[in-house]
């Protein structure tokens, strides 16, 4: 049993700590695009929407050169005896840059939509940009953080080239479900690969239900 | 004492022109910016709070310097305590009438007094998006003032509410700077809200400030020399006969005054007017 759920579990820990690492990290990133202004900032924003039109597979060679033994970042890990290609720790790094745009574009355009006068109102009540940011800006584009979370979480569950490449396929380290449907049906083990297909396409109708549930409830229209 | 001095490039109807913007306000005045769209009125107000940085120039209040160009000095927008009503209001929308105020609040105690001078204590639990302009505009007033502002900024408040409403509101907002005295600046581009709130009004046109005065100074014309005049509103315009009977309201009485086919032709409910005569007066020269 342990076996046949490890998959899942996997599955399910990495998009976890992803979608965790990317709301600290891309939030923030978020708003930074959105007050900005410079020279270059569109090519900014299409390296961080790469991901979107690029083939998993290219994606995962490059990142797999880049961080492999042998790569810029692989070597330098080297020294310390940190490994990321085949742990579980590189596919928590790929991923993290895999669904990046996910978290980003949804957070970026929310913070864009918000009325600048809110910012303001609060600056000229005494509000530091710190309590204007946890208090106005992020409750007001709630939908725009539940889209992306959940955006980013079911594009790391659903992801396949990517963690093929850096992950390969080792049991309880970096075979998520993905990979174990396809080594399933691989070895025609058709009732092992409906199984975790059968839990992932149930899965995913559900956070897509309640999504849309929520959202609808937050801007006051009928479920 | 509030003393401006500082210039900026904006952008009116007319292009782009350098605003010079020298203004001085009595702590506890009224003091009105009038002019038409785009001549910079809220320009000077987001100048003011800190919300856009002038080109060049100084801005100090009450002997505090809050912005010098040349000794680089500029006081954050959050340190200015300068109460701003925004046009659109600005509520914050995630939360309640009673949290608005509360999250500006310097005295918590004092929270639920301004929620009720302003009126607002049975919808104190609702949501912004549940209010009509006018209730939104009140919250925004008492939130602004929850913050025990220095000055209290507000451009063009009424611009978005029926003229009932507005009425009401100027009123109510009338007693309250009588009663907290707080230096107010108004941005309006109605005479009639400008003769009614402020004691000095500056006209600006195009970035430039042409005229500064009481508004009846500013607004009433120089070339009669009425030896009693009085502004007031027309309530009412009948016909009767080859003349007109005007119902109007002047302070707090309402009269009625005759007026020729000339004089009322245009005039509708609403109009502010000035009411003058001239005594007889005979003259006596020596032959």
């Amino acid at each position: 049993m342990r076996e046949l759920l490890s998959p899942l579990i996997l599955t399910f820990e990495l998009a976890a700590v992803t979608t965790f690492l990317l709301a600290v990290t891309a939030i923030p990133f978020a708003y930074w695009l959105s007050s900005v202004n410079f020279r270059g900032k569109s090519i900014v924003e299409s390296i961080t929407g790469l991901p979107i039109v690029l083939p998993p597979s290219v994606l995962g060679f490059y990142l797999l050169v880049f961080m492999g033994p042998h790569g810029p970042l692989g070597s330098i890990l080297e020294e310390f005896n940190i490994r990321l290609v085949f742990t579980f720790e590189g596919l928590v790094l790929a991923s993290v840059i895999y669904s990046l745009p996910f978290m980003v574009q949804p957070v970026q355009a929310g913070f864009e939509a918000l009325p600048v006068s809110l910012k303001e109102a609060s600056y000229t009540l005494g509000k530091s940009k710190f309590q204007t940011f946890f208090r106005v800006v992020l409750p007001n584009i709630k939908p725009s953080l539940i889209t992306g979370i959940v955006l980013s979480f079911a594009h790391t569950v659903g992801e396949f080239g990517v963690v093929l490449m850096i992950g390969g396929s080792i049991p309880d380290q970096t075979r998520v479900a993905s990979i174990a449907i396809y080594d399933q049906v691989e070895a025609m083990n058709y009732g092992t690969a409906h199984f975790y297909s059968a839990v992932l396409f149930v899965l995913a109708f559900l956070v897509l239900v309640t999504v849309n549930m929520v959202n609808r409830k937050i801007s006051g229209k009928t479920i | 004492m509030i003393e401006i001095d500082v210039v900026k490039r904006i952008k009116t109807a007319s292009g782009e022109v350098d605003m010079h913007a020298k203004v001085d306000i009595e702590k506890g005045g009224f003091c009105s910016l009038f002019g038409k769209s785009g001549a910079g009125k809220t320009t000077i107000m987001r100048l003011l709070a800190g919300l856009t940085d002038p080109d060049d120039g100084v801005i100090k209040i009450s002997g505090k310097t809050w912005y010098d160009k040349k000794n680089k000095i500029n006081i954050p927008v959050n340190r200015r305590k300068c109460g701003f009503v925004f046009q659109d209001y600005a509520l914050f929308p995630n939360m309640t009438v009673r949290r608005n105020v509360d999250y500006a609040s310097v005295n918590k105690s004092n929270v639920d007094i301004l929620i009720d001078m302003v009126g607002m204590t049975e919808l104190k639990d609702r949501k912004p998006a549940t209010l009509s302009g006018g209730q939104r505009q009140r919250v925004a007033l008492a939130r602004a003032l929850a913050a025990e502002p220095e000055i209290l900024l507000l451009d063009e408040p009424f611009a978005a509410l029926d003229a009932d409403m507005r009425n009401t509101l100027q009123n109510e907002l009338k007693t309250i700077h009588d009663t907290l005295g707080v230096t107010t600046i108004l941005v309006s581009h109605d005479k009639g809200e400008v003769f009614k709130l402020a004691n000095k009004v500056y006209v600006l046109d195009d970035g430039v400030i042409t005229n500064v005065g009481s508004p009846e100074e500013v607004f009433t014309d120089n070339t009669i020399s009425g030896k009693f005049k009085f502004t007031g509103r027309v309530l009412k315009v009948e016909k009767a006969d080859c003349l007109y009977i005007l119902t109007l309201s002047i302070g707090t009485e309402v009269g009625h005054v005759v007026a020729t086919h000339s004089e009322a032709h245009d005039l509708a409910a609403g109009d502010r007017v000035l009411v003058y005569t001239k005594a007889f007066n005979p003259s006596v020269r020596k032959i």
